[in-house]
This record gives structure tokens, sequence and C-alpha cells, in this order.
């Protein structure tokens, strides 16, 4: 019984990990940009939630509200800027770019906010939860970001396979060339792959800081686990992510049940197994987001 | 000629150090058909990728209509009129064929052709619309490839490469659509290996040699040597024979 709690524990984890991951799978598919700051992006979306939007005075819970469209917006306005420009030049400064950005967020908010530990605080919400029976638990904020995890992949996926402009993102990301040829703007698609990935990865971000403390370097090990998700799942695949996401939560948990040190190194070796073996991931395709 | 539709003038075109297209000049008119022979490397596909705004011309100008294109994206020109079927088809590969044809109606301008006409046009495609397009033969791939661009509506279909790595046979019966999409008011600039093909389709023949014009002219009055020369150059005939224009 205990293993249930402990694999239930680890889908728990699993699905956020997929929700924060699964921009950078997109940006990845369709731009062929590795974000190297897409962590830091959802630990700035955590603090906006924290200390801008209470000037709104909309509770934190809901601060996603703004957050997410404001997210949305930047990413567009940053592809269109400074990713696109370092796309223009070549793949290898898009790396640069995202990594300096990321050094350059996480500096900020330390000089900002300090590098105290920050929650989202959605009060007595957060220790209420499930018992069915006497050793499992299911904490309620856990199951409703896996709930809006699976919405949101569900969401997407609909969004790129029957709508116009999604088919064009999945166009550009098969053959950005002939997509131009069809009379699509890859800039314009690159913009809203972007903009839909930062807005992702800020709920993820502020889901994030509803389950746990955050500190200004949250970021880089979160975009660790999302690479990972994206790795085991296969990239250019929602679905894979998700499952990526929920192996790597299962492995995680698993070590850490094992002995608490064991839980990163689980998750670690998991990645490196299916690397070895299937290094196209569980979902992996030639072709990104069919 | 001031009423062409497509007006090339003097057109450079470099491929880093190399010069793909050396100053070529031709017109385009209202529901012709100009066929764009020469061998390998004499800088067909280049001109009209450069046409399609894929390549910067680096001198010369690209007109449809008198308006001078050189600052358009490829998107624009689409939009403009100017649809290019690439060579090697460059289907969406993870896409089903309906979905290829959905893309390239995205944007579409007004016109006659719809996903519809283009079942009409392909009546093999209704029932495979759900497959995949890497699922399709060469041939099919290819007619995908024409109705996905004939579904943005335009005015000039330039046609690269039609017959690569296809059946005698299939390549035939892509070509006897040539005068189908004529018949609806769109002009075609087809670049070939093929001469025989190019030379069929074709209201005029525009022979390209290391990036120059070679020879021009209309099929009737061209000869089978002519054209050789044309295609292969000066080191198969020893005296250049008349029509042929100086490199």
């Amino acid at each position: 019984m205990t293993w249930t709690n402990v694999v239930i524990q680890g889908v728990l984890i699993g699905g956020f990990y997929a929700l924060f991951a699964c921009g950078l799978s997109l940006m990845f598919g369709v731009l062929k940009v590795i974000n190297l700051a897409h962590g830091d992006i959802a630990v700035v979306a955590a603090y906006v939630a924290v200390f801008l939007t209470p000037h709104l005075h909309l509770p934190e819970v809901w601060a996603f509200l703004v957050v997410v469209p404001l997210f949305g917006l930047i990413g567009y306005v940053v592809q269109r800027t400074l990713i696109q420009k370092s796309i223009d030049r070549d793949p290898f400064t898009t790396l640069l770019v995202t990594f300096g950005l990321s050094v350059v967020i996480e500096n900020l908010l330390l000089e900002i906010y300090s590098a105290n530990g920050q929650v989202v605080n959605i009060g007595s919400l957060i220790s209420q939860s499930w018992h069915p029976t006497s050793i499992v638990y299911i904490s309620y904020v856990s199951l409703t970001v896996l709930g809006v995890a699976v919405l949101v992949l569900a969401l997407l996926q609909l969004f790129l396979s029957r709508t116009g402009l999604g088919r064009l993102i999945r166009a550009v990301a098969d053959d950005r060339e002939a997509a131009q040829l069809s009379g699509a703007n890859y800039r314009h698609v690159f913009g809203i792959a972007a903009a839909i990935a930062f807005a992702t990865v800020a709920l993820a971000g502020i889901a994030y800081g509803m389950m746990t403390q955050f500190a200004p370097t949250s970021g880089g090990v979160n975009l660790l686990f999302a690479f990972e998700a994206v790795v085991i799942g296969g990239i250019g695949s929602l679905w894979g992510t998700l499952v990526g996401g929920i192996a790597l939560g299962v492995a995680q948990q698993i070590g850490a049940h094992i002995n608490p040190q064991y839980q990163i190194l689980a998750g670690n070796l998991l990645f490196l197994f299916v690397l070895a073996v299937r290094p196209q991931g569980f979902f992996g395709k030639k072709t990104a987001f069919a | 000629m001031s009423e062409a539709l497509l007006e090339v003038r003097s057109v450079v075109v470099h491929h880093g150090q190399l010069k793909a297209v050396d100053d070529v000049t031709f017109t385009l008119n209202d529901g012709e058909v100009l066929a764009m022979i020469g061998a390998n490397g004499a800088g067909k596909s280049t001109l009209l990728r450069t046409i399609a705004g894929l390549h910067r011309a680096t001198s010369g100008t690209i007109a449809l209509n008198g308006r001078d294109l050189a600052k358009m994206s490829p998107h624009r020109r689409v939009q403009l009129g100017i649809s290019l079927v690439p060579e090697g088809r460059r289907l969406f590969s993870s896409m089903t064929l309906e979905e290829n044809l959905r893309v390239g109606a995205y944007h579409a301008r007004k016109g006659p052709f719809t996903i519809d006409r283009i079942y009409e046009l392909f009546d093999w495609m209704p029932e495979r619309r759900r497959q995949r397009a890497e699922q399709l033969s060469g041939g099919e791939q290819q007619a995908v490839a024409i109705g996905r661009a004939l579904v943005a509506n335009p005015r000039i279909l330039l046609l690269d490469e039609l017959s690569l790595g296809l059946a005698p046979i299939v390549i035939e019966r892509i070509y006897a659509l040539v005068p189908d999409i004529v018949a609806y008011g769109v002009s075609v600039l087809i670049v070939e290996q093929d001469v025989a093909q190019g030379v069929a389709v074709a209201d005029r023949v525009h022979c390209l040699l290391e990036g120059r014009t070679s020879l021009t002219g209309v099929p009737a009055d061209l000869t089978l040597e002519q054209i050789d020369h044309a295609y292969f150059g000066a080191e198969l005939s020893p005296t250049p024979p008349p029509g042929a224009v100086a490199p």
C-alpha cells in the first residue's frame, strides 16, 4: 500500500512537470529553439503573482487570470524581438541569448526580491487533502495542478489539430520554407508558439509557487526536470510530455522513498536509461506535433 | 510587352560567391505557359525561388503587374498571387492530405480554387484525404503539392522540377493537368530538366545555361539541335546555330 501512495504522489508531481515542460517542447518543436530561460520565466510569473497582482486587489489564487495572458503577450514580444533576432543570426546564438536572459532574470529577481523563499499564498487550501485509505493521501492542490495540466495539454492538442492557426504552427514545425510558400508569415507563427509557451510556463510557475517555496534561482532545477520530461516522453508529442512527466515523477518518488537523497538521482537515471534504450522517447516521432 | 503579368529584368542571384543566375530577363503574360529549361545547375530553380521570395536578387528587378517585389517576403508574394510548388514536393509530412490543402487555403486569395475544386481535379483525393502525406506515392504527393499551391488561388503558378523522381507515365499525367490549370486563368512558369515535357506544354521556352539565357523562343520555331545546343553549351556543336542568343 505504501508503494501505491508513492506512485500516486509521482503521478501528481508528474502532471506539474508536464505543465512546466509543454511550452519547452513547443518552442523546440516549432522554433527549434531551446529556451534556457524557460524555468526563469516561470519563476518571474510566480513573483508577479505574489508581489504585483495584490495591487489589483486580486486574491493570489486567481492571479493566473492576469498573469497568464500577460505572459502570453510578453512571449510574443520577446520572440519577435530578442529571440527572432538571434534565430536570424544562427541557431547557436539562441542558446547564448536565452542563457543570458536566464542569468539576467535570476540576478534581477535577487536584486529586487532578495534570495528569501516565497510562496503563492492560497490560504488553508494548501493543507487540505483527501485520504481514500489510511496510507494514501492526495493533496487537493496537487490534484488540481494535475487536472489543469491534462486540461491544458488537451486544449493545446485540440488547438494544434483542429484550428487553422494550429495547423499553421504544425506546418511551420514540419517545414518552415514550405509553410512560407503556403502564405504563412513564419515569424508571426513563431510569436504565437512562444506566446503559448510563455503562458503555459507562467501557469506552471504559479502552480509551483502554490505547491512549494520558490526563490530567484528555482528556475534551473525545474528546467532540468522539464527537459527530462520532454526527452523521456519524446520531443514533439504533447501526450508524450505528460507521460514523460509522470514517468519522471514516479521515478523520483520511488527514489525518494528508498532514500530521500535519491529523489533526483532516480529521475536522472530514468532519463539516462531512456536516452540509451529509446533515444526518441516513448512517443517520439521524426516530425513534431502530429 | 508593357502588359506583362510578371516581368523579370536583368536579374542576378548569387549563392555565396557563385553567380547562380546571371542577368536573366523575361516576361510572363496572362494565361501563358513558359518553360524554363536547362541542365542541372543552370540556375533555373534559383531563379524560381527568387521569384517566390526565398532568395534575394543581387541586382535586377522582379515586378508583378508593374509592382516591384524586391522587399516582399514569400508569404506576401503568395497573397499577391505568386505560388511556388517547390522541388521535392515538400509536403507537411506529419499532416494528412486534407490538412496540407487546408494550410494552403488558410491565407488564400479569392478565386476559383477551393479544396472541393481540387478534389474534382484529382478525383482520387477525397477517399484518401485522411491519409498522412508521407504515406502517399511520389506522384500523389506531387499532386497534393500542386493542389496546396492552387488553393491559394495564384495568378502565377511556379512549378519546380515536377518530374523529379517520378515514373514517365505519372509525369505525363501531371503535365496533362497544366492546360486545365491555365483554363482557370492561371499563368504557369515551369522549370524542367526534362526538355520534352517542358516543350510539349509550353507556349514559350526559355533556356538557361550556366545562369545565362542561351535561347528563347516558341517551341514550334525551335529545332531539337538549337535546344540541345542551348541546353548543353557550345562544345557540342562547332558553330552557334541561328536563333541562339550569344551568352
